[in-house]
């Protein structure tokens, strides 16, 4: 779960991390307020989307007054923002944040992920502001390292190196190792996946104040934490995506007109890869979980038929132990009959239940073009939504 | 002959009693696999589908001298399950749990460390010796012993791979799932070392996918140390949306890294032959063992 910019400042705040002072407002006049307490003529409104490279796309503003941060916030809320990293639907912006700018000497980027090959944390750093994605794009130099534990405890000889290997000394040395002390203490109650501090800027008496902050929590321990699922807010395309979750269905939203349905998640990336080989583009990503039942299924299926751009089904099943065939075409004929609406059906189908599968089928009234492997189906799908076949 | 588990492997199910545990111990001991016992903390003593039940893994091994486990605990307490595998030096340990908060895996890895255990998984279809053992939910329909080995991310994958070796007529010595989870047990190049050392494997299919690093280690992996029999690689992914969760955590492309071309072009440079298309595995593996023995 991906937490904006302000979430998640309020969040390492209560580590003691500190951040500019400033507040989250949702019109023109609450900003023009925020702003006006805020007392300075260096200060920043920020679109708080769900995605990095707001300020070269605008959603970082500059202003000196509290009428210019009003203005600025008009501009921005409501604004559809298109970064880099959005697509190019773009985010609704519907907060800003109005902080006041701190003078720095230099910017830091400071970040913790979970490196999946050392089975530890990973502490990153290295000079700040760019995109971490554009670094090596840019030519800068590779971020410096260090392995962090999961229980908190670390060596402090360790981390000391680790500042000045980011040539910080004196005060601000001491107080990166604080800044770092108090980020793995945070990433580790939080169960986070991701902290990313950039920039975290040094003043010219060594404090340092986090100017931007990602987190993103682990989903999967969201169990441990119930006060932070209120922070969950579903995005623009999130809504149908949560809706497939509770019916055990992986669902991601993709541009295309071939709707797919398949279970499994390896065999639904490689169904995409053989559709776009094909020459054809997706309407969806689809993994029905081993754990669906045929009325998850169905569910799943529904918003399959929900898009209006779908112009196909392509059905790619292997059925397995746990969840045999026919309980994915039970799952399609219960979505057909609900919806009411039907599309063009191309079938893959082998495994556990083949035949009972096909007698499903013909019970519901089904008529699917079937096909013997994974590549005739993509070719038959990709012509049948082109209008060839 | 196969690798991590053979006809003298005995297995024990964390988890046997919940209903998951329940369904796949009876397959696999439909399968022909060895179950010896059940732990469950509270159940001990107790029989479940005509199995026994253990409060500890320490104990069950003990009585029954399980080799292997077979971990089905719910997320919540799976990574605990684990290390209690751990500590008991329990040999093999394979984790079907999915959804596993990843800091819980962390600390399993840091269990890991220097313990005489090897664990595959979490998030895994498990390992399957055809016609010798199953620990796990694979589907088992289409696979036949034989002599290719097959290591995988995916279990939907695994499953399409292996009727398409069978239906190429090769049969399997083993089937190994990594998992999908980003932070995991054993990797793609600690299988592939296990496969080379054994003589009755001839060929491998490794079957990757976006995310992660596990395929590039594996290919600086074989750059350092040789390839010793012909390895045939799926990367499955290719036209993915980056930034996206593909289903599994470990699809998921932090900070730019684990494209499928970036994976691809590591293991060509490595001397793996990768599979043209996702249908063309099974294929592909034939044509490179008759070209061998041409």
């Amino acid at each position: 779960m991906e937490l904006h910019e302000f979430q998640a400042k309020e969040l390492l705040s209560r580590y003691a991390l500190s951040c500019p002072s400033g507040h989250v407002a949702t019109s023109p006049d609450e900003a023009e307020n925020v702003a006006s307490a805020l007392r300075s003529t260096d200060l920043f409104v920020k679109a708080q989307i769900h995605a990095g490279s707001r300020f070269r796309a605008g959603g970082v503003r500059k202003v000196r007054s509290a009428a210019e941060a009003k203005a600025a916030a008009r501009e921005l809320l409501g604004q559809k923002l298109v970064t880099q990293q959005t697509g190019p639907r773009g985010q609704t912006v519907t907060r800003v944040l109005i902080e006041a700018g701190v003078p720095g000497a230099r910017e830091l980027y400071l970040a913790i992920i979970v490196d999946g090959s050392a089975g530890a944390l990973m502490l990153m750093g290295g000079d700040g502001g760019t995109d971490v994605e554009e670094r090596s794009g840019r030519g800068l130099p590779p971020l410096e390292t260090l392995l962090l534990g999961s229980g908190g405890e670390m060596k402090s000889g360790d981390i000391a190196d680790f500042c000045r290997r980011l040539g910080l000394t004196g005060a601000a040395a001491d107080n990166c190792i604080d800044v770092i002390r108090k980020l793995h203490r945070a990433f580790i109650e939080l169960d986070a996946s991701l902290i990313e501090i950039n920039p975290l800027v040094v003043t010219g008496n060594g404090d340092l104040v986090a100017l931007d902050a990602k987190v993103v929590l682990d989903d999967n321990a969201m169990f441990r934490h119930p006060d932070l699922e209120q922070l969950r807010e579903p995005a623009d395309f999130d809504e149908i995506e949560l809706k497939a979750q509770r019916h055990q269905v992986n669902f991601v939203q993709l541009s295309g007109d071939i709707g797919v349905v398949v279970n499994g998640a390896g065999l639904g990336l490689a169904t995409l890869d053989l559709v776009r080989a094909a020459g054809g583009v997706p309407a969806n990503f689809m993994d029905i979980r081993t754990t669906a039942k045929s009325l998850d299924i169905a569910q799943g299926i529904g918003l399959v038929l929900d898009n209006p751009r779908a112009r196909v089904l392509l059905i790619n099943v292997y059925g397995g132990g746990m969840q045999p065939c026919d309980t994915i075409i039970e799952g399609l004929g219960i979505a057909i009959r609900r919806r009411g609406r039907s599309l063009p059906i191309v079938l893959r189908l082998t495994g556990n239940n083949e035949e009972l599968a096909r007698l499903r089928l013909a019970n519901f009234n089904l008529n699917a073009i079937e096909c013997g492997d994974m590549w005739q189906a993509a070719t038959r799908a990709v012509a049948i939504a082109a209008g060839r076949a | 002959m196969t690798i991590l588990v053979d006809q003298n492997t005995k297995v024990l199910c964390q988890g046997m009693t919940g209903w998951a545990g329940t369904y796949h111990t009876n397959r696999m001991i439909q399968y022909g696999t060895n179950i010896v016992a059940g732990v469950t903390p509270g159940k001990g003593g107790k029989s479940h589908i005509d199995v026994p039940v253990y409060n500890t893994v320490k104990e069950a091994m003990l009585v029954t001298g399980a080799n292997a486990s077979c971990v089905f605990v719910p997320p919540a307490n799976a990574a605990a399950a684990m290390i209690e595998a751990i500590e008991a030096e329990m040999p093999l340990v394979v984790a079907v749990t999915e959804r596993i908060p990843v800091l819980d895996m962390v600390r399993v890895r840091e269990a890991l460390k220097g313990s005489k255990t090897r664990l595959v998984g979490p998030n895994s279809q498990g390992v399957l010796a055809p016609g010798v053992c199953q620990i796990g939910v694979m589907a088992t329909d289409r696979a036949r012993p034989g002599h290719i080995g097959v290591v995988s991310r995916s279990a939907s994958l695994t499953s399409e791979v292996v009727a398409q070796l069978t239906t190429a007529g090769l049969g399997q010595s083993t089937t190994i799932g990594i998992g999908g989870d980003s932070v995991h047990g054993m990797g793609f190049a600690e299988c592939l070392e296990l496969f080379f050392a054994d003589p009755q494997t001839d060929a491998v299919v490794l079957v990757g996918e976006i995310g992660g690093s596990d395929e590039q280690e594996a290919a600086r992996h074989l750059r350092a140390n040789g390839l010793q029999k012909p390895v045939v690689a799926l990367v499955a992914g290719q036209y993915a949306p980056p930034q996206r969760r593909m289903g599994h955590a470990g699809t998921l492309t932090l900070l730019g890294r684990g494209d499928a071309g970036n994976k691809i072009a590591e293991l060509e440079e490595a001397g793996v032959i990768i599979a043209p298309s996702a249908h063309l595995v099974g294929a592909t593996m034939r044509d490179v063992l008759a070209k061998r023995a041409a």
